[in-house]
């Protein structure tokens, strides 16, 4: 156990490390500095904005110190653009929202497609089968930037039952269509995964031992089925972490819910090197370590993988 | 005759040479293209993608009107005067911009499509080639390759593609070279595994043991046997990529004015939606969802033709 | 009484293209403590007459006719009902003991829920218990090894305790459906040693299942010989091998190499398996029998004692004057 996960963590670590020198390199070619507006600025208020912000040091110093804050301080340096805010700032204020609808839909995809996948495959050829099928192929060609307007032009344009945006402090009517939009897409992949793996397993030759050892259908599926039938699906958990992540930019945008996907994307308009570098780090290094928890996940329950 | 020793070749009745005919004559590609046929959703689906083709290549013969033209007199009051009509010849009625709708939409399908299909392109053959030249090479080029490939995998993409578009300016080749740098990947793995497996199977240590030249197994056995899977994963790659393109447009970070793809022409509909100016949200996503569907189906027919077992 | 008595077994499976008949009116008696041997070449229907019997066919498959276990029906019982003789009254092993075990769960998790259900034993007790029947088919330190997984077994010791765990509850029958096909020739050999002195040990009757005439040859007292769905012949294993009564038994005989005789080349039959899809209306070997004719097509041979023996039957048209 111990050896593999160490195995696992050090193929994270060069992974944040690509990520890292990636990012900061492309900041560094970027043409055209944080503080090169419409407007130009006096060149001496320039330089001295530069020497502030320590962009004439060396890039090697630069990027050692940046990350040295961030690993001794959790500290991801100020806004380029908000003069009195820094990059903390900014993850405190949009964090908390972003992880709260964010592991709501997380459980919601999880357990809905899960159930829903298992059901179909048990009353496989049902109308219960059919409708889950239907389902799935559905929300396949309805990702979030789709989903995500129909539920407001229904919901709040056509029959004004929910608020059309805001926050409100997670309130739960202002966390529903949220946590739809985000999630149906992943939920009917994790559904339409569950399922195809569930039939699969149900034909296998140990379930018809497990059917001849006369034991009852409950049994065999909770107990037999269903660990070989969701490895597939943890080992789609990674993707579907990473599109949630990246899927929070479009909630955050056409539901004003506030999140660091807002953040994000205003960032990427306004050049704010110093927010994007600081939120792709911060949630690339989720969604890695994330993906080593799956992976290590899923090692735990095939016991053909030798931990 | 003292033992049994009919020649099971020389069939006793015409019932049984009609069979064996029938037998030996179906290739594994005519049974596929039979169950694909079949296959109702997947003709349809073809049928459909090539009605939108046709669109995205003629449709703006259909129309007299351009995609860049602003009609100043509806501009302000599109609500009432934008309107999808027959009679005046916007088809699709006006974009909020005051600009022909279906003449944007005919326009956004052939970047949307182009993306999706180049797209796919560059992914399918970086990657089959990756792929390939590790699964045949093996041993320490192959494992150094495919770590290579894991941790590039294990990299947010999505940042890093924003971050190209934000660094190297909002154009269409930048995006191009963004999602075609990361589609690639898995296209690799696959076509790795499916060499790998191929690589070890009889007939191909038969063929090289009777001093079949490399080329010749390459051409005979291996790429005609990975032609499936890639045709496959192709058909499903093309449309991932449109998602990802329409994903970033509908941000704002991907195709840039005059341009415009359904992401873009979908995301400004959301933006007039609240005033009721629903065709605009409307023509844009249609052709989008049955585009992405047509293309879902058609992947899944050609699986079940390609792969019997799968069923 | 007899222990299993079969009448007009037929299975059928509705697919796709229309109805496969797979089984096709199949009778026969099994007593206690009998062994009775089901010969034929895949896709006979030996594996679905016993599929159908404990009612674990496929989801389209539909089984009709009759099977008295002790004078009570058991065909289509319901799943409840059905539960209760599984394991109990008839135990089941299969042919690759690779995938027949879950490769999930530990070996002793797998064992003891059979006892823990069945006989409502504790965890504790049950997996005592099953650690006594892995000693009985001789797994070297069992105790040890019952909480391992199925992949740190080897195929034949997976095969050992799947037998094990078959016999947990003293069955009156053992269906054992090709228990050696996947194994090597040597480890083959102990396990058919091992079914017999179980059987000694434990009276249980066997129904075995195979494609090889050699194991049929050593194990069994009654052979039932099937090809395309139907019996071609039945009767006692040592009357059978002496002098067969069938084309297809001859065949089959013939292919079985023998090293007591010097042949050139191994014999086969030649043709392929029946492709069930298909049958012809006749005999379901004619389009591989050397013997047969017009008749042989078109109509189907009754199976009927045969002349001359006592408790010989076969389905042929063919006289067996006309076969010698």
């Amino acid at each position: 156990m111990f050896s593999f996960v160490a195995r696992r963590i050090a193929v994270a670590i060069p992974t944040l490390l690509v990520l890292l020198v990636i990012s900061f390199l492309l900041m560094q070619t970027a043409p055209g500095g944080p503080f090169t507006s419409e407007k130009p600025l006096p060149a001496q208020v320039l330089a001295n904005i530069e020497a502030k912000y320590g962009l004439n040091d060396p890039m090697w110093k630069q990027f050692t110190n940046y990350i040295t804050g961030i690993v001794t301080a959790f500290d991801f340096g100020p806004s380029y653009r908000y003069k009195d805010r820094t990059v903390n700032d900014i993850i405190a204020q949009g964090f908390p929202v972003t992880l709260t609808y964010g592991t709501i839909s997380f459980i919601v995809a999880v357990f809905v497609g899960g159930l829903l996948g298992i059901a179909a495959a048990i009353k496989h050829n049902s109308w219960l089968d059919y409708i889950a099928v239907g389902i799935t192929i559905g929300a396949q060609v309805l990702p979030n930037f789709v989903m995500a307007p129909i539920l407001l032009l229904i919901f709040t344009l056509w029959l004004g039952w929910l608020p059309g945006g805001g926050w409100n402090g997670g309130q739960w009517n202002y966390l529903i269509m949220p946590v739809i939009a985000l999630s149906t897409s992943y939920m009917a992949s994790i559904a339409r995964l569950t399922r195809s793996s569930m039939l699969e397993v149900l034909r296998s030759n140990f379930i018809r031992t497990a059917r001849a050892k006369g034991l009852p259908n409950r049994v065999i599926i909770w107990r037999h089925a269903l660990k070989p039938s969701i490895l597939p699906v943890v080992s789609y958990l990674g993707p579907a972490f990473v599109g949630m992540v990246t899927g929070s930019f479009i909630i955050d945008s056409i539901f004003s819910t506030g999140g660091i996907g807002f953040f994000y994307v205003n960032a990427a308009f306004n050049r704010d090197y110093a927010v994007m570098m600081g939120l792709t780090i911060l949630l690339g290094t989720m969604t890695i370590a994330f993906n080593m928890v799956v992976d290590i996940l899923y090692a735990w329950i095939d016991p053909k993988i030798r931990l | 005759m003292t033992n049994i020793s009919l020649n099971p070749q020389q069939p006793k009745t015409a019932a049984m040479a009609e069979r064996m005919a029938e037998v030996s004559g179906r290739s594994l590609w005519a049974d596929a293209r039979t169950r694909f046929l079949r296959n109702k959703a997947a003709m349809v689906s073809l049928v459909v993608l090539i009605l939108v083709a046709l669109f995205a290549f003629f449709g703006q013969y259909l129309t007299p009107w351009d995609n860049e033209t602003i009609d100043w007199n509806v501009l302000g009051n599109t609500k009432e005067l934008g309107r999808p009509s027959l009679a005046n010849g916007h088809y699709f009625g006006f974009g909020e911009s005051g600009r022909d709708l279906y003449s944007r939409v005919v326009q956004g399908t052939q970047i949307s499509l182009m993306v999706g299909v180049v797209g796919a392109a560059i992914a399918v053959i970086v990657g089959t080639i990756y792929g390939a030249v590790a699964g045949f090479v093996g041993g320490r080029v192959d494992s150094a390759m495919m770590r290579f490939v894991d941790i590039a995998m294990s990299i947010p993409y999505m940042f890093v593609l924003i971050l190209l578009l934000v660094v190297f300016g909002r154009s269409i080749v930048m995006l191009f070279v963004g999602i075609g740098l990361t589609a690639w990947l898995d296209m690799s793995r696959i076509v790795r595994g499916q060499t790998l497996s191929i690589k070890n199977k009889e007939y191909i240590e038969a063929a090289v043991a009777t001093g079949v030249p490399t080329f010749t197994i390459i051409r005979r056995h291996i790429v005609p046997n990975l032609l499936g899977v890639v045709a496959v994963y192709a058909t499903l790659l093309v449309p991932s990529m449109i998602l990802t393109e329409s994903f970033i447009s509908f941000l704002g970070l991907g195709v840039q004015e005059p341009l415009t793809s359904w992401g873009a022409l979908i995301s400004e509909g959301v933006k007039t939606m609240n005033y009721g100016m629903l065709w605009q949200l409307f023509f844009p996503l249609t052709f989008f969802v049955i585009t992405i569907f047509a293309f879902f189906f058609i992947g899944d027919g050609l699986r079940d033709a390609l792969d019997p077992k799968d069923r | 009484m007899t222990l299993l008595q079969v009448r007009d077994l037929t299975v059928n499976f509705d697919t796709a293209d229309g109805t496969v008949t797979a089984v096709d009116n199949i009778s026969f008696d099994l007593g206690r403590g009998e062994t009775l041997g089901v010969v034929g070449e895949s896709g006979s229907g030996k594996s679905q007459l016993v599929f159908g019997i404990t009612g674990l066919l496929a989801a389209n498959g539909r089984v009709t006719g009759s099977a008295r276990l002790e004078g009570q029906e058991i065909l289509n019982l319901p799943d409840h009902k059905m539960n209760r003789i599984r394991m109990e009254k008839i135990a089941m092993i299969f042919q690759d003991p690779m995938t027949s075990l879950n490769p999930y769960l530990r070996v002793s998790d797998q064992m003891a829920e059979v006892l823990q259900h069945h006989r409502g034993l504790s965890k504790r007790a049950a997996i005592t218990e099953s650690v006594r029947m892995l000693d009985a088919v001789r797994i070297p330190e069992a105790k040890a090894r019952v909480t391992m997984y199925p992949h740190e077994f080897s195929g034949g010791m997976r095969q050992r305790v799947m037998i094990a765990m078959s016999l947990l509850c003293q069955p009156d029958i053992l269906i054992a459906d090709e228990p050696t096909t996947a194994l090597d020739v040597t480890v083959q050999a102990q396990i058919m040693r091992l079914l017999a002195d179980l059987q000694a040990d434990f009276g249980m009757a066997i129904i075995l299942i195979t494609h090889d005439l050699g194991v049929v040859a050593g194990s069994c007292v009654d052979t039932l010989v099937m090809y395309g769905g139907q019996v071609m012949e039945k009767g006692t294993t040592e009357g059978l091998f002496a002098r067969p009564t069938h084309p297809y038994t001859m065949g089959l005989l013939k292919a079985v190499p023998r090293l007591d005789r010097e042949t050139a080349q191994l014999e086969t039959i030649p043709g392929n398996p029946p492709n069930m899809m298909d049958m012809p209306a006749g005999c379901p070997f004619v389009p591989r029998c050397e013997f047969a004719d017009e008749r042989c097509w078109n109509e189907r041979p009754e199976l009927k004692r045969a002349e001359g023996f006592k408790t010989r039957t076969r389905a042929c048209h063919r006289s067996l004057e006309e076969l010698a």
